[in-house]
């Protein structure tokens, strides 16, 4: 029962931590607990960048059985995905044309960045690694994200139309998910696909609006298509790794016809096209990425390779 | 209400029943630092407290994957029970099951409406529907009990939260959105 969170069989618990010499009342108190449980985790994660060590241990909190090579990498995948669109979206705090906006695409970076969290974490228990090691102390090729989440931002007709196409794919996607045989994944997206849903709605109203809406925001509209359609063929590419994790995943060629229904019914009422012509080559999933992600990940990282264990 | 899990292996089950219960009461007290109104156990979040011997396992779910007061809503479990004279106390994150506003008491609800946020109508339903036809029922202005009101901005100052406003009154004001 309290396996899960204990670190029975670690050498630094038990003699400083837990002895008999701290049940007494020195202690007690809360400035007692957040001593205690400091100590705790400093003791556990002395090695680690973490940004979010206070009280939770979620390394040890939340992945109830480590992942397997494989699930993890397919984490990975996911994760990586979720935290390179919420760092993205990031970008448009104070920039967006009005006020309420702001607060939406904050708010859906927010929910994107729970999600990769939650993935890097599960990724993180096959190789003993934290999100945040995962998160920032990555190269560029160790990356698993799409090309399509690192577009970039464009105008906010480029920004709109990347969130339509991914919130689409990731609604399908959790959808099914969450009947993983991998009770982890399972529950990711079980919690994940009521907020893709609120993100979907949110990129429908806004296409809608911007394509129907003056000529320039449909123009503009247009043009964000067009530029962005080429990479939506790598979102439903199946591979061995998605063969061999069978029911535990997801395979995204399935998930294909469910996007195209959703997205040809906005873009009948919107009276768009989806845009026929060249595909773009991919490589995501393999490490091989688009010019702009290792801009986009020095932005990101900067703070944690210049500040090696710093925590606020 | 009491829902807390007991270990059937121990002895003296009704000692232990009303232990857990009594931990679970500290850990209710603890309030959401968003809507301070609502605690923990009004919002659906606290999940299972577990006791073992001298030490204490809490169990939260977060409302929202990325809800930042997840850890402030531990770190104060944490001072709750230990304030109350428990030496071993650790919260544990769970999303299985997801979270829903479906589980905000009563109680809650009042509460919410009385602080002058709307609270959440009707009952959750993503992932079990497809396609994008939204049904939703009219939300009621927690200032003057008008329906005649209408949503600004979907994402509000917190996840859980949207942003209306009453034609009635003028008013805008927070709405708890159903999830």
């Amino acid at each position: 029962m309290s396996g899960t969170t204990s670190t029975e069989g670690s050498a630094l618990e038990g003699s400083e931590l837990e002895g008999p010499e701290l049940e007494g009342s020195e202690l007690q108190g809360s400035l007692g607990a957040g001593v205690q449980e400091s100590l705790r985790d400093s003791a556990r994660s002395s090695a680690h960048v973490e940004v979010d060590k206070l009280f939770l241990d979620p390394e040890l909190i939340e992945a109830e059985s480590p992942a397997g090579p494989d699930a993890a990498e397919y984490a990975l995948r996911l994760g990586d995905d979720a935290l390179i669109l919420a760092q993205q979206l990031g970008w448009w705090i104070s920039r967006a044309p009005e006020l309420e906006e702001d607060v939406a695409l904050a708010n859906i970076a927010l929910d994107l960045l729970g999600h990769a969290r939650s993935l890097l974490r599960y990724a993180g228990t096959a190789s003993d690694r934290t999100e945040d090691d995962l998160a920032y102390l990555r190269e560029e090729p160790e990356f698993r994200c799409v090309h399509l989440v690192e577009q970039p931002n464009g105008d906010f007709a480029h920004t709109i139309i990347r969130q339509l196409l991914v919130s689409y794919y990731l609604y399908e996607l959790y959808s099914r998910l969450q009947a993983s045989t991998d009770a982890t994944l399972a529950a990711i997206a079980a919690k994940a696909v009521k907020e893709v849903d609120y993100h979907r709605d949110h990129a429908t109203q806004w296409t809608l609006r911007l394509a129907l809406g003056t000529d320039e925001s449909r123009a503009r509209t247009l043009t964000a298509l067009a530029d962005l359609w080429p990479y939506v063929d790598e979102l439903f590419r199946d591979d061995p790794l998605i063969r061999r994790l069978g029911d535990a995943a997801v395979a995204p060629a399935a998930l294909r016809t469910g996007f195209d229904a959703g997205i040809t019914a906005l873009f009948a009422e919107a009276d768009l096209e989806p845009p026929t012509g060249p595909v773009a080559r991919g490589g995501g999933r393999d490490g091989i990425h688009s010019e702009y992600l290792a801009y986009l990940l020095a932005e990101m990282q900067v703070l944690a390779r210049q500040h090696p264990g710093a925590t606020w | 209400m009491v829902n807390a899990m007991v270990d059937q292996n121990a002895a003296g089950q009704s000692a232990l029943e009303q232990a857990t219960a009594a931990a679970w009461r500290v850990a209710a007290t603890v309030a959401d630092p968003e809507l301070p109104v609502l605690t923990i156990e009004d919002l659906g979040v606290l999940r299972q407290v577990e006791l073992d011997g001298d030490a204490v396992t809490v169990s939260i779910t977060p409302t929202y994957s990325g809800c930042p007061a997840l850890e402030a809503m531990a770190a104060d479990v944490v001072t709750a029970l230990t304030d109350a004279g428990y030496h071993d106390v650790r919260v544990k994150r769970v999303l299985t099951p997801a979270w829903t506003s479906d589980w905000m008491s009563e109680a809650g609800k009042a509460k919410l409406e009385k602080f002058g946020i709307a609270p959440p109508s009707g009952t959750a339903a993503a992932g079990r529907r497809s396609g994008p036809i939204r049904l939703s029922l009219a939300v009621k202005c927690p200032h003057c009990s008008s329906l005649n009101t209408r949503e600004l901005a979907h994402f509000g100052s917190t996840s859980c939260k949207a942003l209306y406003e009453c034609r009635e009154c003028l008013e805008p004001f927070d709405y708890f959105k159903v999830l």
